[in-house]
């Protein structure tokens, strides 16, 4: 491995295991019982916490909210919200925190009850006109979210040939991975799938159609959930519980509607090529790929961006089961715990894709690939097809 | 049945405003900036290019090109959900913007529309503005 800074490294994780709380549980609750577990995890408590990340499901001015329920008294407060990126966004902070000396102990948390809430987030209202003038000028076409990342997948195949049967890789490769995750096979009984099972490529282009060109088994759960995560100084980590993991790189971007733009390219061209270059290492030697897999599309779109082929060439790449944890000389395994497709997706699933890769690093994956030693996880936040934040991070082990 | 209507923008929205105050007379309005020529979409009072803010207002033609679309085919939002399937785009228009809107005029929007395809402007009319869709031209 290259001989990038060690100079931050996650120590604990903790992803919630209910998926479905029916109401008996609050976000903040949720968060807090993430948090103490993932420091058991780590072998440290609340008081070595000094730096809290917080994407504003803590509520209103989240960073105090936190610290109080929490009673913390930190000397850092990050609340960046780049939606389901905060979290790659959060590490990346930590990072440098860290290394600055400002922070040794970072503190990660999310907590959700989109599910219970009955939150429409695929297919609800978009949010009506308002102040912002970006609401103001879409909020009268009907755009859900399906549809936003069903224009991405439409232009895609436009200019590069990419079928339905190609996208449904992700979808297949996913499944394959939840059904050996007990957790999430547990998920998708709780959220009511019609079937619990290891789907093929058929089963995926012959579901039900909600946003042409993509299916409901393209298209993630919503769910209850979050996590916490604990990242520390090279001193901490050294005597923390477990193996440490460490943030090698790291990169963050944003992306909009511009004119005469190129939809099929995300702001992962830009986040990965800034992390890959901070880690020192290149796409080919990573073993674990989390990616936001909010849909097919997001996961085929960002794996090119992140320079694991060509751009363009996804759709071929990935076909013949190419993304599946036993197949580790044809490339990375991809969402090894079962991704926002199959697992865990209560609306920000960015914290979840470091935690799987932690487990991987740890060797503690339901799908473990043997020797991993590399992982990257890419969360992607907002709208694939409109505005959206990138956050890269790369993670190594010993 | 439901009298619930398209969701309708606020005329009076301070970046904005202007745009949807045009098409009360049918004007389809975009900005370019007098200094350094950038065309600024969606409408903003500064300019994207430069450091000015002497945007003049332009009226498109209302011809574009469809840059691409998706048919929604189920939607739970209150007005939408009664509308299915329609088709939503990003259309560009020849003079440079790209906007979202809704594709009306075909048959089955599934099957009648593809990318590149030719488009015109077709006004909604509302009370206090009008909303901008296109259909094949």
């Amino acid at each position: 491995m290259a001989a990038a800074q060690r100079d931050a490294a996650i120590v604990g994780i903790h992803e919630y295991p209910s998926r479905d709380v029916e109401g008996h549980v609050s976000p903040l609750q949720i968060k807090a019982e993430s948090a103490a577990k993932a420091l058991a995890d780590a072998g440290l408590g609340w008081r070595d916490v000094d730096a809290i990340y917080d994407a504003g499901d803590g509520g209103g001015m989240s960073g105090l909210t936190i610290a109080e329920y929490f009673g913390l008294h930190p000397r850092v407060i990050d609340t960046t919200n780049v939606g389901g990126s905060s979290y790659e966004l959060h590490a990346a902070h930590a990072k440098r925190h860290i290394a600055a000396g400002k922070a040794r102990v970072a503190l990660l948390t999310y907590g959700s009850t989109a599910h219970s809430n009955a939150m429409a987030i695929g297919v609800g209202d978009r949010g009506g006109p308002g102040a912002h003038p970006v609401d103001n000028m879409e909020s009268f076409v009907g755009m859900t979210l399906v549809s936003n990342y069903a224009m991405v997948a439409r232009r895609h195949m436009f200019q590069y040939g990419t079928t339905s049967e190609q996208l449904a890789e992700i979808s297949v490769a996913t499944r394959l991975h939840a059904m050996r995750n007990p957790e999430a096979v547990a998920a998708m009984k709780a959220l009511e799938f019609l079937d619990v099972r290891e789907t093929t490529i058929d089963d995926v282009v012959r579901s039900r159609m909600i946003a042409d060109p993509l299916h409901l088994l393209e298209c993630c759960m919503i769910s209850d959930g979050g996590g916490a995560v604990v990242i520390a100084a090279p001193e901490v980590a050294r005597d923390c519980a477990k193996t440490p993991v460490w943030l090698l790189g790291a990169g963050e971007a944003a992306k909009y509607p511009e004119n005469g733009g190129d939809i099929t390219v995300s702001a992962a061209a830009q986040s990965g090529p800034a992390a890959f270059g901070e880690a020192g290492v290149t796409p080919q030697e990573i073993d674990i790929a989390m990616i936001y897999d909010s849909f097919s599309i997001t996961v085929l779109t960002i794996l090119e961006d992140l320079g694991f082929c060509a751009k363009g060439e996804a759709g071929a790449w990935v076909t013949g089961g190419r993304l599946r944890f036993d197949r580790p000389k044809d490339g990375p395994a991809l969402n090894t715990d079962g991704g926002g497709l199959s697992s865990n997706h209560p609306g920000m699933r960015g914290i979840f894709l470091l935690i799987e890769a932690a487990r991987q690093l740890r060797g503690e994956s339901c799908s473990q690939v043997p020797e991993a030693k590399l992982a990257v996880a890419h969360g992607n936040g907002g709208m694939l097809g409109s505005r959206h934040c990138a956050g890269t991070v790369i993670l190594g082990r010993d | 049945m439901s009298d619930i209507g398209r969701p309708l923008p606020n005329p009076n929205e301070l970046d904005t405003g202007a745009f949807w105050q045009a098409t009360k007379n049918g004007e389809l309005g975009y900005q370019r900036c007098d200094d350094c020529n950038t065309v600024v979409f969606y409408p903003r009072r500064h300019c994207t290019g430069c450091l000015g803010s002497r945007l003049s207002w332009h009226v498109a033609s209302g011809n574009a090109s469809l840059y691409s679309f998706s048919v929604v085919r189920q939607s739970y939002h209150p007005f939408f959900r009664g509308r299915v399937p329609y088709a939503v785009a990003w259309v560009d228009l020849d003079e440079g913007p790209r906007l979202l809107t809704n594709i009306v005029g075909v048959k089955d929007p599934g099957k009648d529309l593809h990318i590149g395809q030719r488009l015109v402007l077709e006004w909604e009319r509302h009370d206090a503005l009008a909303i901008p869709l296109f259909r094949p031209a």
